[in-house]
């Protein structure tokens, strides 16, 4: 009973690439402005590294939320890396939706590493969106979600 | 039918004989004249070679293995199996040189399962004569409309014509392609909640049997994700509401850009789930978003997934219906 | 059991004071594996890296994970510290508890439960982790450059003074480029030619260089430190051992009407020919177009002159394939068609010229002396126009976009060489903006105006018509806010210079991006001007964008500077971080291969052991000199089989379970 008192807080993961999200995360922590703690973030070396199969794996452990970010499309470190990401995440969320699950759930944003206020806002307005949302009951595993 | 059939017996029977081939992938049937399943044949077992309205399956998937035998094999490819055979060309999976392609003509297969709808039992054979399929039975002869009793993959049908191959039988219809994506069009127009009830409906229904990924031309892997403990993902019960969702979009994704909607998941799924609709959603949004593109037909072609513009659309950017 | 160690560190109070870093260490005791955890005030530091060194020894551990500060900072740090204590390097992992989280939250209880979930993370990577060895490959010490302009010949020059052979690949039939077509150069009027030709000598004389004229590059395979490139040595018919370069043949040739390219078009020259007097190599080269011998089998006079015997019909094109550490790109550039500028009258009026032509009608080794006329009845002009940007800073389709950077400071010179020789001569320059930045660039420029007396019109020039022997140009001047109508004798037309044509299917080959309008891109606009981002190629000159010959010698410099740092190495170390194939699980697809931008991925047909036999099966090979470890090919890979070292599948998923336990 207690457990179903506590004010929902989200699962939050973020995916960031290594040459511009990461640094730009780093950014945001220098300059201190701050964002929700549930958000944890996975160094990626690109966003092309991104995996639909983590984001699945993800959702299936009980995340509420999953956000890719990943430079700028035109400054891919690995100049086309971005490209082939939005193609495969458009794609992706679109079946995801496509079967039910909430689009909002997930989310692509391109944040250089200039763009620390811009990661901590969208950290912010992500993790409101999905608190709003509310838990993620369509795609968790009931096996690990205690 | 039966003039086609004797026409590629007989095709058969002379590349066997001159020996430019020395084996055969056909069809052949089991205990019951609907039960057809893909065989090999050589001279020595060629009077089982039939097709017949019940030869729905693709026969080009089990060319990833025997075109790496010795000598050259004879395959029927239908129209819609040209395309899953030019895809796996593209991928270097079969061995062109070690394959003899003979187009044969399709007006539409039949599935066992609607004609007993239908009430029709004890089914001996069927012939199509114009619109009508004509079914000789134990209980004697029975006349349904052919469109009523069509497997699902042919009520969508591409189109008659062969993309690849090296000999046809019989004709290339001419053909309007029919509409593939009106049921994934009514599924978007409905609200994210109903959706979920759609799915979560039909996937629940999966038994994880795999006969969709083994029966998939594009699901060729040498060794599969799904049995692959290190994957992370290999799991083969359905202990949760989410696992066969899982198993179903690893499955989508892994064969959007490259699947041709051959329709053969549908087909063999034994639990009847409209596996085509996940792979044609795939379909119908990369035609929308990055432009018109039918896997397998060509052998150049890169598919959407591996290629990219400057100026494609954001993730975001993808119009549903909210399911507020 | 592998057995992992923690550290905690407080980064003085930058961690400490949101992060209870003692109940991080209590939290990660409590993990699996962990053998070791401990707090320290500031691990970075000298004693904090003794103690990591010390933990690593004295409790064997398999791993490490520290939790401080980003990755970016400090990772290559701990790297060394776990390297000098006999652990691999890629065996650490850091945990950013002070970044992405002690600094971006103020409950000390938020922080410090976030901070346990960072840390566990960590820990279920690094016990994934495996031990990675960045590879090696071996260096061809030899550079190829491609072009032969002052950008080639000074990227070769410096090269070879290192003592690095260098060959040179120049598809004309003497280096020198288009510096040697030019009369002056700015800002200090020196002859071009009497700076470029003792260079042109030292290239030829130079022991480390090899000079392939009348050559092109054909296909270049391999990747950094080991290119192999087929160059293609088109048939002089004329055998280059034997040829003295006495230009007899010349003399004798009967097929004279062809028109002199060294010339800008402007005169004639033989069939056999020899481009200019400095020409390097000094060697004879038929011109199978125009020969009358090649094209009908009668003539042979050239044979029958050459007292060295040197003339050979039956020369073939040969292929010559070499290996190169490096290659430099110095493709150089063209002036643009004119034929699309009708207004200007350039295709109609031939006293409507270019001012490459202008050069060429200017120097004194020119088609005229150096005696300026009008190419039409050569009159000498008392009216010049000269017109800026044509086909530059243009927004139409047969414009470029961009501004071609030489053209104001040559306009400038040849006006005022215009008004020294000739003061009776009146000289307009009609411009968009005199863009003049440059050592001496704006007091050049200001000399012409100010001392000169040259007329600067800021406006454009509509069109310009012939009427009466005259040309009537048509123009603005936005200044005065009038019309102007000039009778002119001359207008010459500062044309956009553009990518050379040969550069698109060069950078093709290297594997080297380009940008819309052909120029080779830089690695980074401002911190690697002269690198491509192809490991390996390097960008010398007006490949890489207009720039005058000061920029390009800097830059030919610069590049050069930079192959000889990659060549004086014996090896390469390769990224540690390479895609890596498993390939009992390759399906041979080439779906991997598609998505490589650095087209690292290779296929090989394989032996497999199958139940009864053997099986021949495709699989994938990466290149780990080439591979830079973006991961795009794990995603197209269905099978799994292609993973990423140190970012792998399992790795990245242990993260995610770990952080939504």
């Amino acid at each position: 009973m207690q457990v179903e008192n506590k004010t929902f807080k989200p699962t939050i993961v973020a995916f960031c690439c290594n040459w511009c999200s990461y640094a730009g995360a780093d950014l945001a922590g220098s300059a201190r402005l701050s964002y929700p703690a549930e958000v944890k973030i996975i160094r990626i070396p690109c966003s092309c590294r991104l995996n639909p199969m983590f984001i699945l794996k993800a959702f299936q452990r009980g995340a509420d939320g999953v956000i890719l970010c990943g430079c700028h499309p035109g400054d891919c470190h690995y100049t086309t890396g971005n490209y082939y990401a939005r193609r495969r995440m458009t794609t992706l969320f679109s079946m995801l939706n496509y079967l039910g699950i909430e689009k909002e759930r997930t989310r692509v944003e391109w944040v250089s590493a200039a763009e620390g206020a811009k990661f901590s806002a969208v950290m912010n307005d992500f993790v409101a969106t999905i608190t709003a949302l509310g838990e993620n009951k369509k795609l968790e595993d009931l096996r690990c979600k205690k | 039918m039966q003039e086609i059939m004797k026409q590629a017996k007989l095709k058969a029977e002379e590349l066997l004989t001159k020996g430019v081939v020395n084996r055969v992938i056909g069809w052949t049937e089991g205990d019951f004249s609907y039960d057809c399943s893909p065989a090999t044949f050589t001279l020595d077992n060629l009077d089982k070679f039939v097709y017949t309205e019940f030869c729905g399956a693709n026969l080009s998937k089990y060319l990833i293995e025997e075109s790496k035998k010795e000598g050259k094999i004879l395959v029927f490819l239908k129209p819609c199996d040209t395309y899953s055979f030019n895809q796996l060309i593209q991928e270097h999976r079969i061995k062109r040189e070690n394959i003899y392609v003979v187009g044969i003509e399709c007006r539409g297969k039949v599935d066992i399962d609607k004609l007993r709808a239908f009430g029709i039992d004890g089914v001996l054979g069927c012939k199509t004569e114009g619109d009508k399929l004509i079914c000789d039975t134990i209980y004697g002869e029975k006349t349904v409309d052919k469109v009523d009793v069509m497997l699902e993959k042919c009520l969508s049908c591409k189109g008659k014509k062969h993309v690849v191959y090296d000999e046809l039988i019989g004709e290339e219809v001419v053909e309007e392609p029919k509409d593939r994506f009106g049921m994934v069009a009514q599924l978007e127009a409905m609200t994210e909640d109903e959706r979920y009830k759609f799915w979560q409906n039909e996937l629940s229904k999966c038994i994880r049997c795999n006969a969709c990924r083994n029966v998939c031309p594009a699901c060729s892997c040498v060794h599969c994700v799904f049995d692959n403990p290190d994957s992370n993902i290999a799991s083969k019960a359905n202990t949760d509401r989410f696992e066969e969702k899982l198993y179903h979009i690893i499955r989508a994704w892994h064969v959007a850009g490259r699947c041709t909607d051959c329709g053969e998941c549908s087909r063999v799924c034994p639990q009847g789930i409209p596996l085509h609709l996940i792979n044609r959603k795939f379909i119908k949004d990369m035609n929308e978003f990055y432009g018109e593109y039918q896997a397998g037909e060509d052998t150049e072609t890169k598919a959407p997934l591996n290629s990219y513009t400057f100026g494609d659309r954001e993730p975001h950017e993808f119009d549903t219906k909210e399911g507020k | 059991m592998k057995k992992i160690g923690v550290f905690v560190c407080w980064c003085g109070s930058n961690i400490a004071a949101t992060v209870d870093v003692k109940a991080v260490v209590e939290a990660c005791k409590k993990e699996p594996n962990v053998v070791f955890a401990e707090d320290y005030q500031y691990i970075c530091s000298e004693i904090g890296q003794n103690k990591m060194a010390d933990a690593i020894r004295d409790y064997k551990l398999d791993g490490v994970v520290i939790c401080s500060c980003s990755p970016r900072m400090h990772e290559a740090t701990f790297r060394k510290t776990a390297e000098k204590a006999g652990l691999n390097p890629y065996m650490i992992e850091v945990a950013n508890i002070r970044e992405q989280c002690s600094w971006i939250h103020k409950d000390i209880e938020e922080g410090t439960e976030k901070a346990i979930v960072l840390a566990r993370t960590a820990i279920a990577k690094v016990l994934l982790n495996a031990p990675l060895q960045a590879g090696e490959s071996k260096v061809t010490k030899r550079a190829l450059v491609i072009g032969g302009g002052i950008a080639g010949i000074q990227s070769a020059l410096d090269i070879a003074d290192a003592g690095f052979e260098v060959d040179i690949v120049e598809k004309k039939p003497s280096i020198g480029g288009k510096m040697s077509q030019l009369d002056k150069t700015f800002p200090t009027l020196d002859c071009s030619a009497c700076i470029l030709t003792p260079k042109m000598v030292d290239v030829s004389a130079h022991e480390k260089i090899n000079i392939f004229a009348y050559s092109e590059v054909e296909a270049v395979s391999g990747f950094v430190g080991n290119f192999t490139a087929k160059i293609r040595q088109k048939a002089r018919y004329v055998d280059t051992a034997k040829c003295t370069g006495c230009r007899a043949c010349m003399e004798k040739c009967p097929s004279k009407k062809s028109l002199n390219e060294f010339n800008a078009g402007l005169d004639t020259r033989p069939a056999i020919y020899i481009p200019f007097a400095q020409a390097v190599p000094n060697k004879a080269t038929i011109d199978p177009n125009a020969c009358i011998k090649l094209k009908t089998g009668k003539c042979g006079i050239c044979s029958k002159v050459c007292t060295a015997g040197a003339i050979d019909y039956e020369q073939k094109d040969q292929i010559i394939e070499r290996e190169y550490g490096a290659i430099v790109v110095a493709t150089g550039y063209n002036i643009i068609n004119l034929d699309k500028f009708n207004e200007l009258g350039y295709s109609d009026c031939k006293d409507v010229i270019t001012s490459l032509e202008f050069e060429r009608l200017t120097n004194a080794a020119g088609p005229t002396k150096g005696h300026l006329i009008c190419p039409s009845d050569g009159r000498e002009p008392k009216k010049i126009v000269f017109v800026q940007c044509v086909g530059s800073r243009g927004l139409r389709p047969c414009d470029k976009q961009y501004c071609s950077k030489i053209c104001c400071m040559y306009t400038a010179k040849h006006a005022m060489l215009l008004r020294e020789k000739h003061p009776e001569t009146e000289v307009y320059v009609f411009y968009i903006d005199v863009r003049t930045p440059g050592k001496n660039y704006d007091e050049f420029y200001r000399r012409a105006v100010e001392q000169y007396g040259v007329h600067y019109i800021k406006g454009q020039v509509g069109k310009v018509i012939e009427k009466d022997g005259h040309l009537e140009v048509q123009a603005s001047d936005l200044l005065a806010d009038e019309q102007l109508h000039i009778d002119a004798d001359l207008v010459v037309l500062a044309a956009a210079i553009e990518a050379d044509d040969t550069a698109r299917k060069i950078g093709t080959m290297l594997t080297a991006s380009m940008d819309t309008n052909d120029f080779f891109t830089e690695a980074h606009a401002k911190l690697k001007p002269v690198e491509s981002p192809t490991a390996g190629i390097f960008l010398s000159g007006m490949c890489q964008g207009p720039k005058d010959i000061p920029d390009t010698v800097a830059q030919a410099g610069a590049a050069a500077v930079k192959v000889i740092g990659l060549l004086s190495k014996d090896t390469l170390k390769c990224n540690a971080c390479v895609a890596s194939p498993n390939e009992n699980m390759c399906n041979g697809c080439s779906l991997c291969a598609t998505v490589c931008p650095y087209g690292a991925i290779t296929y090989v047909d394989k032996e497999f052991r199958i139940p009864g036999g053997v099986q021949v099966r495709r699989v994938s090979q990466v290149n780990e000199a080439i591979c830079q470890g973006c991961g795009a090919c794990t995603v197209a890979c269905m099978s799994g089989a292609m993973d990423l070292k140190g970012f792998t599948n399992k790795e990245i998923m242990a993260e995610v379970e770990s952080i939504c336990k």
